[in-house]
């Protein structure tokens, strides 16, 4: 066993982990953060995604001995109460969403790529979020949210960093 | 899948990874960005008894500008590789083959040295290594050694890393002025692994008033053609001393969108203007000679054949592009 210490969404745990753990399955099954899905075994699809000291990373693919020491952001710790974050709501108003199983992970992918591109073109939409796979929408919806959320995100750099 | 059990350790230099891989036996396991290793364990494709972190150890980061080439810390990650200065100006092949793996996510983790250490031949580090003649200087409790790429890729997924070595960095001698560069990558889905890929080097003379332009020097390598990374030599060979034809020359000016003399053929295969063109087809057609391409759900050996001479010639077309 190792002793980590980890704040996700701005709360600090000390955890006794296996060294095998998944930092997926310390947020699920140790910290109650279900908003992070994990969407298959081979670290393709990208619904794990979280963003851990601030880049993305599939956390099915990072062992929560692997993040001690750092922070992480998932999901769930986007909105601020009840007002969702811009690329929340953006893909909620522009029906990016039918099955919904990858939406955290896209939301995140989504996320990292404002960070370095605030203003993206479609087809950078579409290669920032390369490594995340949708069964349902075919896309189009997604890459509009991004740039609906990217839109309503320029000026404001709290909501670049996440919260 | 939930991994099988094993230990970790966190050493906090390069020294103490070592003496722990030497600690730990055979079954240990460097453990860098984890994006190969970590899919293994979860499918249960490995049982590392111990896992050596690396990953953090500052002395393995950073990329600096040195006499002669550049130096890559092996655990320097592929975003950090994608966002150095020094790479795009003084080695551009490794910026363009690395922004080819993978996908962001995966990039902020995966590693450099990773990549390399894994011995994967459709990992396509691999191949520009080769084409490059990359140095690997690699850390044992004897000490330290420096393999030449063409000696470092032995067979599938096994390296010239002995149990208990660490690759430290990488040396990637810069070539000076002249040279041109591209990474074809063919691939069914964006972010799968290449069913095959070219890495091209080309050097040209002349143009823009020196004269003729010509190819002095091609360095070609080829990812996914067999059980490690190859270099094309007879392509290498074929293509020095081959005039391109001033202006008509190159990928980018090879009839845009299919106008102009050889209209409605696809230039990039050769059929366009220019004898430089049909020089570096006929080059190209050497470029699966003495490979042993894998079968598998991507493609047949005999396809993976046509793809490297295909993509052979693309990747010397957009090499000798004046930029
Ligand atoms: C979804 C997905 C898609 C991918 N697509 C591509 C792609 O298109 N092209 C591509 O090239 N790669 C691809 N990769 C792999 C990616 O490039 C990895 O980063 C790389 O293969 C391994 O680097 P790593 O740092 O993650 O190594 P790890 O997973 O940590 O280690 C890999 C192996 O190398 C050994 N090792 C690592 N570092 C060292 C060292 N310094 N010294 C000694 N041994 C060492 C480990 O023991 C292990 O056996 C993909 C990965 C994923 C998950
Ligand atoms: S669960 Fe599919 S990439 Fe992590
Ligand atoms: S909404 Fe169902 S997978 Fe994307």
């Amino acid at each position: 066993m190792a002793r980590i210490t980890v704040t996700v969404d701005g709360v600090t745990y000390e955890e006794e982990v296996e060294p095998r753990l998944l930092l997926v399955h310390l947020l699920r099954d140790r910290l109650g953060k279900t908003g992070t899905p994990i969407g298959c075994d081979t670290s393709n699809c990208g619904a794990c995604t979280v963003m851990l000291d601030g880049t993305s990373v599939k956390s099915c693919s990072v062992l929560a001995v692997q993040a001690d020491g750092c922070d992480v952001l998932t999901i769930e710790g986007l909105a601020e109460g009840d007002r969702w974050h811009p690329l929340q709501r953006a893909f909620h108003e522009e029906h990016a969403l039918q099955c919904g199983y990858c939406t955290p992970g896209m939301i995140m992918a989504a996320l990292d790529l404002l960070r370095d591109d605030p203003d993206p073109s479609d087809e950078a939409i579409r290669h920032g979020l390369e490594g995340n796979l949708c069964r349902c929408t075919g896309y189009s919806n997604i890459v509009r949210a991004v740039r609906r959320g990217a839109q309503t995100m320029s000026g404001d750099a709290e909501a670049v960093r996440g919260r | 899948m939930i991994p099988a059990p094993f230990d970790y350790v966190r050493p906090s230099s390069l020294e103490e990874a070592v003496s722990a891989l030497a600690d730990a036996g055979e079954d240990a396991k460097v453990l860098s960005g984890g994006q190969s290793l970590l899919p293994l364990l979860r499918l249960r494709l490995a049982y590392p008894s111990v896992l050596v972190d690396i990953g953090r150890l500052p002395e393995l980061r950073g990329i600096r500008d040195e006499d002669g080439h550049v130096l890559i810390g092996a655990a320097t990650t592929h975003d950090e590789v994608l966002r150095s200065p020094i790479v795009h100006a003084e080695c551009p092949l490794v910026a363009l083959a690395t922004a080819t793996v993978a996908d962001p996510a995966v990039r902020h983790r995966g590693t450099f040295g990773g990549s390399l250490a894994h011995g994967d031949p459709a990992g396509d580090l691999p191949a520009v290594a080769v084409a490059l003649d990359m140095e690997f200087v690699v850390h044992s409790p004897s000490g330290e050694r420096v393999v030449a790429a063409r000696d470092f890729f032995l067979d599938y997924l096994e390296t010239a890393l002995g149990p208990g070595e660490v690759l430290a960095a990488v040396r990637v001698p810069k070539l000076g002025e002249g040279w041109g560069f591209h990474y074809e990558k063919f691939h069914r889905t964006a972010q799968a692994w290449a069913t095959v890929g070219v890495a091209a080097a080309v050097r040209v003379s002349g143009g823009a008033g020196g004269g003729p332009r010509r190819v002095e020097e091609a360095r070609v390598a080829l990812t996914n053609m067999g059980p490690t990374p190859v270099r094309a030599t007879q392509v290498e060979a074929a293509c020095a001393g081959v005039e391109l034809n001033g202006s008509a020359t190159g990928y980018a000016a090879a009839t845009p969108n299919g106008a102009g003399p050889g209209a409605g053929l696809d230039t990039r295969n050769g059929c366009g203007p220019g004898g430089g063109h049909s020089a570096l087809r006929e080059a190209s057609a050497a470029a699966a000679e003495g490979t042993s391409p894998p079968a598998d759900l991507h493609g047949s050996p005999e396809y993976r054949r046509h793809l490297a001479r295909v993509l052979t010639h693309r990747a010397l077309l957009s090499a000798t592009t004046p930029a």
